[in-house]
């Protein structure tokens, strides 16, 4: 079996019909004043998720996980979870609970009472409460913690802090507004497996907004991608990169490479594109693209392929010379100017420590790549 | 620091660094100086005078007090000058209740004053660190705004608001909320009044920059957790701007203690205050002695609140940091 | 922030500047009341300012209040500068704590005890009341209100931008005048201004500490409604509020100016 991406997804309930949802915004509107932040924007999310918003700062995305809190109301349109419509909800009554940007610890109480603190909102009697946050300074690995106050932490350990505190009350959906921002780098990607692990643990829904895309990629069953208050494309985070519906999408996740050209000829599944110099190449997918039509083919440098000597079987040879280089470890990025002025990005991973031929600034070189490396864009 | 490095100086630095190195040790020390001694010789050295005034004995002359423990008869002089120290002062107002009433009365219009201060401020406060960040500094500018103008002069303005035939009544009267004139000046409600008012902006500036410095996301978690929007102010908005409402209350209490001119404008013959009293006595008695010893227990019944005060002070310049 | 500014807080707004500045209103329109009863309107007159002006007591007490005020203001500033930054930039020397204290402790000291104690000062060294007493007196108190609102922005002062001068070759003393001072001038001018204002203010220091052909102003005021309310001292207080007012004004105004045309500056520069 064949799929997109290298990881098969056994949890795919928005392929299944009959699935129930559990979050969905239903043309969903906000503005404030002329600003238009949401603009009639549907989605739906299933239970046990993990959900990424996906977008710039500005897109829409916080105002939309703040909508699902209940901070903000819609300007028009309906929230529903698990079949409630949320509206004229106050925060402290949804069933929902939020991992803060800032992790808005209160800063006058001990780890302990900021975990205890939502508890004891809902009048759990104390013994449950203290049996609770024993179990969740467990889980986040901050027994000795306890009784420090925030200030007395460290970053990452202030981040667990605010995910036990959010996760305590055993909420229907979790939402997280960039939870691991303001981590450093290394932290961040141990973090997030972390808060993936914990998503399985607690069988919760997770709703994370982020402007990272490495984050939303790693962690999220199905992404988002938002711009200018409206969803561009819902998908799983292998679609998202390898099928990306439109040129905002496939630019904004990893780097692209776009071929323009017109639709030349077309045969039973591959279509022959002509670009504007007359450079010619031959692609996949584009089913429904007419003839004479303005084109895209969209391709990551990875799929590209360089050498120095053209390859005997290739579909797609285009001949230019080597601008740039840059060895940076795990894989090699070039950046080769093709005869018509095109400056093409390819990567090479580095899968030996020596390499044969190698290139270097103003090399001829080839760059070649299969007619279904990469995809048709008509958006 | 400027001592180190004139005395540490390594002995690599060229003889042309030199005369810098020590002109700025120089100037440090002046820096430091200038101030210091006029603060010793303005502020702390007339305290000791003071106390030593207070254990003197009042004369009917110029300066009306026999001088003590004086240093032009030699140390054998100063030691039988020590004998010779007089407590009647002190006795004095330990045997007059008037003194301990007006004590006690001060500290009570103090404390109660404070109280209805930081009620009145508190939400005004809140309300200018909840407004529209553009409309923040017009109302923080209207708040210091009186301050700029005359405290004796607003004082002076609610005698004609509060007197009996004053505007106050007069509206109260053409309302028929009432029928006969409210007696409210040169009693200790007017007082109320007046240091409510005179104080407000010391309450309000400290209790706005701690809620304004609050971090909005703090009530959201809290609301987040299940908590409604008055728990939510209790829990965690008051707690959070208790340094705002100790100095606020601090820099209300410790003036309004001693405070003299309102309880002379607003408070009338009949009541009681400690500085009131202070001046009858230095200005009306010409009792140098006696006033001088009211003060030294002044300062005393004050030394607390002021040390706490001076503590959030240096806390609040540490946090500045 | 993302808060609501809701009816409740917008009311209690209000009612609290009603408050604040009810009674500073009336005293302003009541100036300018024909009938001497103070709480009676009797038609619009500007008899009050006319005969003020021709009360030469009030006029000479307003003199020395000036000159009190502006000598006294100035002198404060410098030693407040002074004090601010010893309290910020020398944190280790021998007294440090005495020193903050007598800085912070007059600002709440009750205005009774500092004038008797001034008072008992200047008896004891010789010193004759008057004019030069009562400036010594208010320099050493506002230069600790000085001190504290210099202080506050010197806290925030970005120290790199002393230590880039110096690595460009500043000694320490050039590099105070030229880059230190210019930033936090803003903070020395209403220091003064504050200064100013709190000697212009001050009754209870004054009337200690000043003697005969020194009386300021406020004393004079006091004097004359210890006597009785009249509509003269109205107008007195509302020339003083007017003064001050304007004063404001033209600083907020000048502060608004420069921000605005570092706003255009910038949004130009960003234009290119």
């Amino acid at each position: 079996m064949k799929s997109l991406g290298s990881i098969r997804r056994d949890f795919a309930p928005w392929n299944d019909p009959n699935a129930k949802p559990y979050i969905q915004f239903d043309k969903v509107t906000k503005k404030f004043g002329d600003f238009t932040a949401v603009n009639n924007l549907s989605l739906t999310i299933f239970e046990r998720e993990f959900f990424a918003l996906l977008g710039a700062s500005g897109c829409g995305k916080s105002t939309l996980l703040r909508m699902l809190a209940g901070f903000e109301q819609p300007t028009a349109g309906r929230i529903l979870l698990d079949g409630q419509d949320l509206r004229g909800i106050p925060p402290y009554r949804r069933p929902v609970n939020m991992m803060f940007q800032s992790y808005a610890l209160f800063p006058h109480m001990t780890v302990e009472k900021n975990i205890a603190f939502g508890l004891k909102q809902e009048g759990m009697p104390a013994s449950d409460i203290e049996k609770r946050v024993a179990e969740m300074l467990r889980l986040v690995k901050l027994e000795q913690f306890a009784k420090r106050k925030p200030h007395q932490l460290s970053g990452g350990q202030r981040q667990r802090v605010a995910l036990a505190r959010s996760v305590a009350k055993r909420p229907k959906v979790l939402l997280l507004d960039e939870p691991l921002g303001a981590l450093d780098k290394k932290l961040r990607e141990e973090t997030q497996f972390e808060l993936m692990d914990l998503q399985q643990e607690l069988g919760l829904t997770f709703v994370v907004v982020t402007h990272d895309q490495e984050e939303a990629m790693t962690m999220a069953d199905r992404i988002a991608i938002m711009d200018k208050g409206e969803v561009v494309q819902v998908a799983t985070p292998a679609e998202i990169y390898e099928a990306p519906t439109s040129r905002f999408v496939a630019h904004f996740v990893g780097n692209v490479n776009m071929f323009e050209g017109k639709v030349a000829e077309r045969a039973a599944n591959t279509t022959r594109i002509t670009g504007a110099t007359g450079a010619q190449i031959v692609v996949e997918n584009a089913a429904d693209a007419a003839n004479g039509a303005d084109i895209v083919f969209a391709i990551r440098p990875e799929k590209i392929k360089v050498s120095s000597k053209k390859p005997a079987d290739a579909v797609n040879a285009l001949q230019g010379e080597v601008y740039d280089v840059a060895y940076l470890g795990d894989m090699t990025v070039y950046h080769i100017k093709l005869d018509d002025g095109q400056i093409v990005r390819a990567s090479a991973l580095n899968a030996s420590r020596v390499t044969e031929d190698p290139l270097t600034w103003n090399d001829r070189a080839w760059v070649s790549f299969r007619p279904d490396a990469g995809v048709v864009l008509t958006r | 620091m400027s001592n180190i490095a004139a005395t540490a100086a390594p002995s690599s630095e060229t003889a042309a660094a030199l005369p810098t190195r020590l002109a700025k040790g120089f100037v440090d020390r002046l820096v430091i100086i200038v101030p210091y001694l006029w603060l010793l010789f303005f502020f702390l050295v007339p305290f000791v005078i003071v106390f030593k005034i207070s254990l003197s004995q009042t004369a009917i002359s110029m300066p009306p007090y026999t001088p003590v423990l004086d240093f032009t008869d030699g140390v054998s002089g100063f030691l039988a000058g020590l004998r010779e120290l007089n407590f009647d002062n002190y006795t004095w107002l330990t045997q007059d209740a008037l003194y301990f009433n007006a004590y006690v009365t001060s500290l009570i219009i103090a404390g109660i004053s404070t109280i209805l201060t930081l009620i009145v401020g508190y939400p005004i406060a809140y309300g200018m660190a909840r407004a529209p960040a553009t409309v923040r500094p017009i109302l923080l500018m209207l708040v210091i705004l009186p301050f700029w103008t005359s405290f004796l002069i607003r004082v002076y303005a609610w005698i004609g608001i509060l007197k009996p035939e004053g505007l106050l009544n007069q509206m109260l009267l053409s309302l028929h909320l009432i029928s006969q004139p409210l007696v409210i000046l040169n009693t200790y409600t007017a007082i109320f009044i007046g240091i409510v008012y005179s104080y407000l902006p010391f309450m309000v500036l400290p209790l706005y920059s701690s809620l304004e410095k609050m971090d909005y996301s703090l009530i959201e978690a809290a609301q987040d957790l299940g908590c409604p929007p008055t728990g939510a102010f209790w829990k965690i908005t008051f707690p959070l701007s208790l340094p705002g409402v100790i100095a606020g209350c601090l820099l209300v209490f410790i003036p309004a203690v001693g405070e003299f001119v309102i309880p002379d404008l607003l408070g009338g013959s009949q009541t009681l205050m400690i500085g009131k009293t202070l001046w009858n006595e230095f200005f009306a008695n010409r009792d140098w002695p006696v006033s001088s010893a009211v003060a030294v227990i002044l300062l005393l019944v004050l030394t607390v609140p002021i040390m706490f005060f001076q503590q959030a002070q240096a806390r609040a310049q540490e946090q500045g940091k | 922030m993302n808060a609501t500014w809701s009816r409740f807080n917008i009311t209690s707004i209000v009612l609290g500047f009603a408050f604040l500045y009810l009674p500073i209103v009336l005293l302003i329109v009541f100036s300018f009341n024909e009938s001497k009863l103070v709480t009676v309107w009797g038609g619009f007159s500007t008899k009050w300012y006319v005969s003020l002006f021709h009360n030469q007591g009030l006029m000479d007490a307003t003199w020395v209040t000036a000159r009190v005020g502006v000598i006294s203001a100035t002198v404060a500033t410098v030693l407040g500068t002074l004090a601010a930054i010893t309290l910020t930039r020398y944190t280790r020397f021998k007294g440090r704590v005495l020193f903050s204290g007598m800085v912070f402790a007059p600002l709440v000291m009750p205005e009774v005890i500092t004038g008797l104690s001034l008072l008992l000062l200047f008896v004891a060294v010789g010193l004759d009341r008057g004019f030069f007493t009562v400036t010594l007196a208010h320099t050493t108190l506002t230069m600790c209100f000085v001190a504290v609102v210099v202080q506050s922005r010197l806290v925030s002062f970005d120290r790199s931008l002393e230590e880039a001068a110096m690595d460009l070759g500043a000694p320490p003393v050039k590099t105070f005048f030229q880059i230190t001072l210019p930033v936090i001038m803003p903070a020395i001018v209403s220091g003064w201004m504050l200064a100013f204002t709190l000697s212009l203010d001050d009754l209870v220091i004054a009337s200690f500490t000043s003697g005969p052909g020194a009386t300021t102003l406020p004393m004079k005021i006091y004097s004359q409604v210890r006597l009785g309310v009249t509509p003269e001292i109205n107008a007195a207080c509302t020339i003083l509020i007017a003064v001050v007012a304007i004063g404001v004004i033209i600083a907020s105004i000048a502060n608004k100016r420069r921000e605005v045309q570092r706003q255009r500056d910038e949004q130009a520069a960003q234009r290119g």
